[in-house]
Formats: C-alpha cells, sequence, structure tokens
C-alpha cells in the first residue's frame, strides 16, 4: 500500500515535472496558408503588415509578407514558415522560439549583423532601410484580418514537422 | 527569456571544471594609481577621432586628437600605431625601454557587424625578438569595444611598478589604473575573473560587454609572449580569446606590469560606427552572408572546421612543414587532417570571434581534460587549433589530436604564441636529432621529434621562470639560440645558421617555401619578419606558373602586400576576401585578386567613412603605410638587405636527407634551372649537388630582391627613397632627412648595387642603380 502511495506521488511529481517542461517548450506554432485563387492582388496584407512593424502603409520592403506573381501569373505568398533555421546563426541570441512557437527576432537585443537575412534559405528574413534590425513574421494575423477575401489563414502546425536544424552540423568530405 | 535556439543550447554545458571566484575579494585588493575622465562622444563615420595615451611611469593619461592630416596619410588602425610609435620612440629603443610603445589600434570598418571579417584589433611595438616593430592582427571583441568606448587606439608607455589592470569604462567614460596583486596571470582565467569582476551584474548580457586583453606566465620568461583578447561567448558562458600571436607583444604587456587591459562598453548597436551610408554596408554584407551560406561548404569548409582544412591541402602538395621544414609532407599527417577535430569541436555554435563573421572559423574544443601541468585534470574549453598551430605539431612530429590541444591550451593560457615556440622547438629537435643539442645541453629535456612529454615540460619550465642556462636562452627563440650555440662551439656554424627558420629575428610561420622563389620573397621582403600575412603566392607561382619572371614575381610582391596591409589599416580580417570567393571568381581576368570581394571593400569603405577612393586609392594607402614602416625599420638601423636574409632551409635542402628525400626534383632542377648535363649530375655526390643548387637558389634570392626593390621604389639596399616617400605624400623632415643620410652613407660605403650576378642575356632591373634620381 505504502509502495503504491510512494509510486503515485512520483508519477503525480513526474507528470508536474512533464508538464512544466511541456509549457516551457512550445509543441506547436501557427504559420500563414495562402489561398492563391482568392487573391485578387490588392496587398492589403502587406500594408497591414508594415503597419505592425513600421507603422506606415507602405507595404513592400516594410512588410514582412510579399505577395508575388510567378511567371504563370498565378499569386504567391513568400513569408517565413517558422521552421527555425536562423535561431542558432544569431551571435546574441537575438532569435528565440516564442512559448507560441513563433520564432523571434527581438531588436532591442540584435546588433543588425544581417547573418539571419544572408542565411534564411527562403529569403524570408526582410530587411528594411528604415533600421538596421531586420524584422519578420511573428504570426500575429493583422495580415489575415486585412485581407478582404479570405485569401490568408493561420493555420496550427506541430514544430516537430517543420523545425530544422543544419548550419551547425554542415561535416567535413 | 529563453537563451535558446532549435538545439537547446540552454542546456548546453561545455562540462568545463567550474571556478568560484570571490571577485569582490580580488576587487578590495585593487589602489587605484591613476584615474581620468573623459566626454563620452559620438563615433563618427568610422572614427572616434581621438587616441588614448597612457604612461605607467609618470601615471599620466590624456587624450590626442586625430587630425584629417593623420587620416589622409595613415588611413587608421596600423597606420595610426605606425605614426605614434614615431612620434614616440628613438633608434636606440629597444623592447623593454621606457618609452617603447604598446599600442593597440582600430581603424575605421572596425566593429562593424554586417560585413563578416570586422573585428580586428592591430598590435604594435618594438619587439624583443627583432628590435624593429612588429604589427599583430587579433580578433576578439577588445578592438571594437575600445572604439566604441571612444578612441580610435590606446598606446601605453612607460612601466607600472606593480601589476596592474587598466580598465576603460565606456559607461562612466573613465580610464582608470589600479593595481592588480591576487588575479591570475594565466590568461583563461586571468581574463574570466575580469570579466565578472567589471561586469554591470550577473549575467550573460552583461559579460558580453567586457573584452580583456592579457598574457599569461611564461609571457614574462620569454620573447613568444602573445596577448589574448577575450570575447564572451553567451552559449559556452566561456571567455574564449583570441591572440596577437606574433612578435613578443605579451612579453612587452607582462614588462610593463600590465596584468590585463579592460574594455566595456554600455551598450553597442549595428550602427554603433556611424556610416555615412548604413544601407550600402547591409547590402554588400548580406550578399557575402548568402556567398559563404553557399559556397563555403565546397571551397574552405572554414564554417565546420575553421583555418584547418588547409592541413590536408599543404601535406598534398608538399608544402606542410614537417621536422622543421624538413619536409613538405609526412605518412602520419592524417591523423591531424581536419575532420579528426571536426569529431572533437563543439558544433553549437555562430562562431565568430566577432559579431557577424559568418566565416565562423574560431572553433574549440570543450570540456577537453588538460593532461600535464597545473591545470592537469581540470577540464577546459581550448579555443584552435587553427592551421598554423596543426603546422607546428608536424614540425614538433606531434601526431595526436590530443597532444595538439595540450600544446594549443598552454601556449593560449601561458600566454606564448603557438608559431614562435612551434617552429623553434622543431628546430631544437633537429639540433638535437644531430647532437648538437643533447639531454645535458637542454637541462635534461630530451627534445627529439615527436617527443610530446619534453614539450610540455620546456613550456611549464618556462611559464615557472625555470633558471636553466637553455630554457633561458631557448624561451628567447632561434636567433639567440643560434648564437648561443655557436659561441658553445658545438656544430657547424653554416648548418646551425642555414636550418632554423628564423628571419630578422622572427620565427616562421608554417608553410615550406623550398619550390617557391616568389613565397621566399613573401617571407623575406618583408616589414616584421617572416609571416605570411604579407603575401601567400605558393600556388600562384608553384603550382600555377602564374607570375615566371622576376618582374612578375615583384609585382605580386608589391600588389599582394600592399592589399593585405590594407586590411590591417581598418580592422579587417584577410579571410572573408579570398578564403571564399564568388562563384564566378575563375572566370574574372584577375582570379588570385578576387576582383568583386575587391570591390566590396572600395564601397565599404567608402560607405563607411564618406570618402570617395577607388581601387588604387585603396592600394596607395597601404602603400603610404607600408613605406613609412620599412623607413621605422630603418630608422631603427635595420630595414636594410641584409635584414632581408632567409635561412637557406626556406629556399633548398640544407642536409642530405632533404635531398635524397626530394632526389629526382633536385636532380632535375639542376639539368632545367641550373643548366647542367644530365650525365654530369649523375656523377656528382649529394654534398656537391647541394652546393650547386645553394649557390643559385642564393642568386635567384637577390635577383628577386633586386626586382621588388626596383617595384617598391628603394633603393637596391632595401631603402624606401626620398622620392618615393614624396611622392607618397610625406614632407616630415625628420625621416626624410634621416633616409638621405641613409641612402648617402650606404653609396659611400658601395651598398647602392644589385645584389644578383647578371650573366649573359640577364639584366638587372635598372642599368642605373640610383634610378630614383632621374624620376
Amino acid at each position: 500500500m505504502f509502495l503504491l502511495f510512494v509510486g503515485l506521488l512520483c508519477l503525480v511529481y513526474g507528470l508536474c515535472w512533464g508538464h512544466k517542461n511541456l509549457s516551457d517548450t512550445p509543441k506547436t506554432v501557427k504559420i500563414l496558408k495562402f489561398h492563391p485563387e482568392k487573391c485578387d492582388g490588392g496587398r492589403g496584407c502587406e500594408k497591414a503588415c508594415s503597419q505592425v512593424h513600421f507603422k506606415t502603409d507602405e507595404g513592400g520592403d516594410k512588410s514582412a509578407i510579399h505577395i508575388l506573381k510567378d511567371k504563370n501569373s498565378e499569386y504567391k505568398m513568400h513569408v517565413c514558415d517558422q521552421r527555425g533555421l536562423c535561431l542558432d546563426i544569431c551571435p546574441v541570441s537575438a532569435l528565440t522560439r516564442r512559448k507560441s512557437g513563433v520564432v523571434f527576432l527581438d531588436k532591442n537585443i540584435c546588433i543588425g549583423c544581417q547573418a539571419c537575412v544572408g542565411f534564411c534559405p527562403v529569403g524570408a528574413m526582410r530587411k528594411s532601410d528604415a533600421r538596421i534590425e531586420p524584422f519578420k513574421c511573428i504570426s500575429c494575423g493583422a495580415c489575415v484580418r486585412a485581407c478582404p477575401n479570405g485569401a490568408l489563414e493561420l493555420v496550427v502546425v506541430n514544430i516537430d514537422d517543420i523545425k530544422q536544424v543544419v548550419y551547425h552540423k554542415q561535416g567535413v568530405d | 527569456m529563453m537563451i535558446s535556439g532549435q538545439i537547446p543550447v540552454d542546456e548546453y554545458n561545455t562540462g568545463n571544471t567550474k571556478h568560484k571566484w570571490d571577485v569582490n575579494k580580488l576587487k578590495r585588493a585593487h589602489h587605484v594609481v591613476a584615474s581620468y575622465d573623459y566626454k563620452k562622444g559620438e563615433i563618427k563615420h568610422g572614427f572616434a577621432n581621438r587616441t588614448l595615451f597612457i604612461n605607467l611611469s609618470t601615471n599620466e593619461i590624456k587624450e590626442k586628437k586625430v587630425t584629417d592630416e593623420m587620416k589622409k596619410l595613415f588611413t587608421g588602425g596600423r597606420g595610426f600605431g605606425l605614426k605614434l610609435l614615431w612620434d614616440s620612440i628613438k633608434p636606440t629603443t629597444r623592447w623593454n625601454s621606457p618609452e617603447n610603445e604598446l599600442i593597440i589600434t582600430t581603424g575605421p570598418l572596425c566593429g562593424t557587424t554586417q560585413y563578416p571579417g570586422s573585428g580586428k584589433s592591430l598590435c604594435l611595438s618594438i619587439s624583443p625578438s627583432t628590435d624593429i616593430i612588429c604589427d599583430s592582427n587579433v580578433g576578439g571583441f577588445f578592438g571594437p569595444y575600445l572604439k566604441f568606448t571612444g578612441f580610435d587606439a590606446i598606446e601605453i608607455q612607460g612601466k607600472a611598478k606593480h601589476d596592474v589592470v587598466i580598465l576603460i569604462d565606456g559607461e562612466k567614460g573613465k580610464v582608470v589604473v589600479e593595481t592588480a596583486p591576487l588575479e591570475e596571470t594565466n590568461s583563461h582565467l586571468a581574463n574570466e575573473q575580469l570579466t565578472y569582476m567589471y561586469a554591470k551584474e550577473d549575467s550573460d548580457k552583461a559579460r558580453q560587454l567586457i573584452s580583456v586583453v592579457s598574457a599569461g606566465k611564461a609571457a614574462e620568461h620569454s620573447y613568444w609572449g602573445c596577448m589574448n583578447f577575450s570575447f564572451y561567448d553567451i552559449r559556452r558562458k566561456v571567455c574564449r580569446m583570441k591572440q596577437a600571436g606574433r612578435g613578443g607583444l605579451g612579453t612587452i604587456l607582462r614588462d610593463k606590469k600590465i596584468k590585463a587591459i579592460v574594455a566595456k562598453v554600455e551598450k553597442f548597436t549595428g550602427v554603433s560606427n556611424n556610416p555615412a551610408d548604413p544601407n550600402k554596408i547591409v547590402e554588400i554584407g548580406t550578399k557575402l552572408h548568402r556567398e559563404i551560406r553557399d559556397l563555403d561548404r565546397y571551397q574552405c569548409n572554414m564554417r565546420a572546421v575553421g583555418t584547418g582544412h588547409l592541413v590536408e591541402i599543404m601535406d598534398q602538395y608538399d608544402l606542410l612543414p614537417c621536422e622543421n621544414y624538413r619536409f613538405g609532407s609526412f605518412p602520419k599527417a592524417s591523423k591531424i587532417y581536419s575532420p579528426k577535430f571536426y569529431e572533437l569541436f563543439t558544433k553549437i555554435i555562430p562562431d565568430g570571434c566577432w559579431y557577424g563573421c559568418t566565416m565562423a572559423c574560431s572553433k574549440t574544443v570543450d570540456g577537453f581534460e588538460v593532461m600535464t601541468g597545473p591545470y592537469k585534470g581540470q577540464k577546459v574549453t581550448v579555443d584552435g587549433p587553427e592551421y598554423e598551430t596543426l603546422g607546428c605539431a608536424s614540425n614538433m612530429s606531434l601526431w595526436e589530436p590530443k597532444e595538439v590541444l595540450e600544446f594549443n591550451f598552454y601556449c593560449d593560457t601561458y600566454g606564448l604564441d603557438t608559431i614562435s615556440a612551434g617552429t623553434a622547438i622543431a628546430y631544437y629537435m633537429e639540433m638535437y636529432e644531430y647532437g648538437i643539442l643533447n639531454k645535458k645541453r637542454c637541462d635534461g629535456l630530451e627534445l627529439c621529434f615527436g617527443n610530446f612529454d619534453a614539450v610540455m615540460e620546456f613550456l611549464h619550465r618556462i611559464s615557472e621562470g625555470d633558471k636553466g642556462e637553455f630554457v633561458i636562452v631557448a624561451a628567447k627563440g632561434i636567433r639567440r639560440v643560434k648564437d648561443w650555440i655557436k659561441k658553445k662551439g658545438w656544430g657547424d656554424p653554416y648548418f646551425i645558421e642555414e636550418c632554423g627558420m628564423e628571419s630578422k629575428g622572427l620565427e616562421y610561420s608554417e608553410y615550406v617555401t623550398k619550390e617557391s622563389l616568389a613565397m621566399q620573397g613573401g617571407y623575406g621582403l618583408t616589414l616584421k619578419g617572416p609571416q605570411h600575412d604579407e603575401a601567400w603566392l605558393i600556388f600562384m607561382d608553384m603550382v600555377n606558373n602564374q607570375i615566371p619572371t622576376f618582374e612578375d614575381k615583384a609585382e605580386a610582391l608589391h600588389y599582394f602586400p600592399m592589399w593585405r596591409t590594407w586590411f590591417g589599416l581598418n580592422g579587417l580580417c584577410k579571410l572573408p576576401w579570398n578564403d571564399i570567393e564568388p562563384a564566378n571568381n575563375a572566370e574574372t581576368n584577375e582570379p588570385a585578386k578576387v576582383p568583386e570581394h575587391v570591390q566590396n571593400y572600395v564601397d565599404y569603405q567608402n560607405a563607411m567613412t564618406g570618402w570617395n577612393v577607388d581601387k588604387q586609392g585603396l592600394i596607395l594607402q597601404s602603400e603610404r603605410c607600408y613605406n613609412w614602416q620599412r623607413a621605422m625599420n630603418v630608422f631603427m638601423g635595420r630595414g636594410r638587405r641584409k635584414d632581408d636574409w632567409i635561412p637557406y632551409r626556406s629556399m633548398g635542402p640544407v642536409t642530405e636527407v632533404e635531398y635524397m628525400s626530394r632526389k629526382d626534383r633536385y636532380d632535375s632542377q639542376l639539368v632545367e634551372k641550373v643548366g647542367l648535363n644530365k650525365n654530369d649530375v649523375e656523377k656528382k655526390s649529394v654534398s656537391e649537388k647541394i652546393k650547386i643548387l645553394y649557390d643559385w637558389k642564393q642568386d635567384q634570392y637577390q635577383k628577386l630582391a633586386d626586382a621588388v626593390y626596383y617595384r617598391r621604389g628603394w633603393t637596391p639596399n632595401g631603402v624606401p627613397t626620398l622620392q618615393k616617400m614624396k611622392e607618397l605624400g610625406f614632407s616630415d623632415k625628420k625621416m626624410l632627412d634621416m633616409l638621405e643620410k641613409v641612402i648617402d652613407e650606404d653609396a659611400k660605403k658601395g651598398f647602392n648595387h644589385w645584389g644578383g650576378k647578371y650573366g649573359k642575356g640577364e639584366k638587372p632591373p635598372s642599368i642605373d642603380s640610383k634610378y630614383w634620381e632621374k624620376w
């Protein structure tokens, strides 16, 4: 009986401990999903994004999301997919994965080296002439709300399914 | 907030032995000797526009203004160092004279974070090894932080009575010299103590804003003292360090009784340099980051293994110095190829020695268990090994990675230059092998090739201040040991001189140059001595045969030393210039110059300073400083043809074993190059063949010197001409009068004639050996 009690205690403690870790380490993240058939190229999303980052409606270079037309005249979305390849390259750890799972650049820590901009495999880490520190999509949903046609949505994905770690273990011949 | 990437570095543990320091107790023992309040200022277009002067004998501390004239003539960085030294030293100044200065400079591009390799400091002083100026280039945070505290350079004259720490506090705008009796001297501990002591709070972020310069115990008893520049690694939580290795600057630091120099910044950002056009720098910097991302893995693989990737290449091309440069490759060399170290390196980290350097060549082995000496059994972080340290290992015939790491760790923390120590020990080992040295003559050390225990014992004894006759002289380097052995009458003076790889008193760095005449010049026809930072021409010359004539080689020995000098004027690292190349570089007109990257640097300097220079303008900046430094060597009584002497070991086979190891090569050289008949060659003894080759190669070197001096605008004795100095814009009367006097004296002594023996169909660079007078 006593052993069972101790066992139960351990189990409860273990669960709590596990839970604590769970709350520290995000399992999921919201990423943007694009429905090109609904997009009319109005770029309301870009304007909304530049409002978030630079308090301006300029969009374009001041927006973390870009809507482009490919060679078949179809719309494409170009934005961070939160896989986090940049996290380990930041020399000052200004880039972290937040509790929400989002890869976040803290511009108060950032020293503007552009390593993340240069190394992002999809070019989704943005740099505007307005300031030295880069910026990126934080899955805030401003663009989703701004789109009159519902061409954008935020979907939840498992971080383990998307995260990538490459640059630190490149190997030798 | 959690400091963590994909890899949970927050949980990363180096496994190093932890130290608990009572820093308050250490701090309480300090007593302020001198202090100076200064007005914090803005950096403008890369310049703080003032330098800091400290005299430790008189406790004077003051600021000096950087004038526009100074920028025009000397650009910055090493150039400023030359100017400050010129204003302070006399021809009789030696390394330990009170008026000798230890100077650390930054440069206008130093401290930029967007362009890789922008965190270098250039250190200058009169070297104990050479009695002339030595300039040494080093990474770490100190240079950028020195500038961000408000100074383009620091010059330290005089000597303190007791061990001191110099604090440059950019937070308070205060420079303080205080006694520091209790801190450790050895750098891996001293840097940690001082970083914790001066950090504003107990956090990684605060420790990141401190950089320490120190040198260990062995720097006090050797001419190989290096200075360790710290950079706090927030992921490893270790004060890592980079070395200003060459020329004994750490020896001078300790002679001045400086335990450490500490720079502390309040904060800094990506635009602390206040560039004229920050977006242009972002543009070229990002482009370079992308090149590194896409191409480094297939070019140098610096990001994975650092400069160690060179070991296998050098071994393959017969250029890796083995057993004191006798051989260029070795059967065991694959044991220290880069994959062996890749297994040991920690792979979690950005690994640049300054922020934003994505070349990331600074590798470490963490949790390394020390095998010998005072730290035996402790676990430490070893920074490196870099290529040069690996080349020292092959030179000493040490082939176990662990032994290389141990040598690397102790050299660093004791404050010894791995290059000078390794090259010198390799020479002592060869002398030991030939019986010129032996156990008794070496104070009981059995310094035979490959004896790791004896190497470590030697380093420990240097750090302890051992009074053995050999240890004392051997720690001063090859030049002093050559004189010592000759004085003792222990061997053939020719052999003793020609085997020891030093020139101007400084030990060689780690490349075999026997088959590249241009590279012999790259080591010999230099300012400070045989270091590969002026020119690296082996592949151009030997492998690709792109510079066949003396004139071609002289042009290369003009352009590349000038080009490489430029990095030091600006506070830059050379690696991102040609250790990463654009994908189409091979298709350009001059691939060896990496034209696209040269253009990057033109844009970079203009965008920082607001100047408007072109690529010729960059070379002109260097040419001014290069000639000025040579002229200063002349002022110190050196800087002539005789001082550009190099040992024959760097040109060809000194011994029969070397000749026989590459017999086919040397036999064919006697036929193809010297012009002997093949049958005659076969009839000759090895020693006869060595002698013929010796005479021919020596004459080749003199002819090369002729061509190079001519190209650089120097007299046939290697002295910068008045005409050249004036053309470069110098009007300093003291300098010009001195040169005029020296050139006249040389003429009277008959030194102003070309050095080569010119036969039929050959001609010296100019028939008139006073060619410059007709300019």
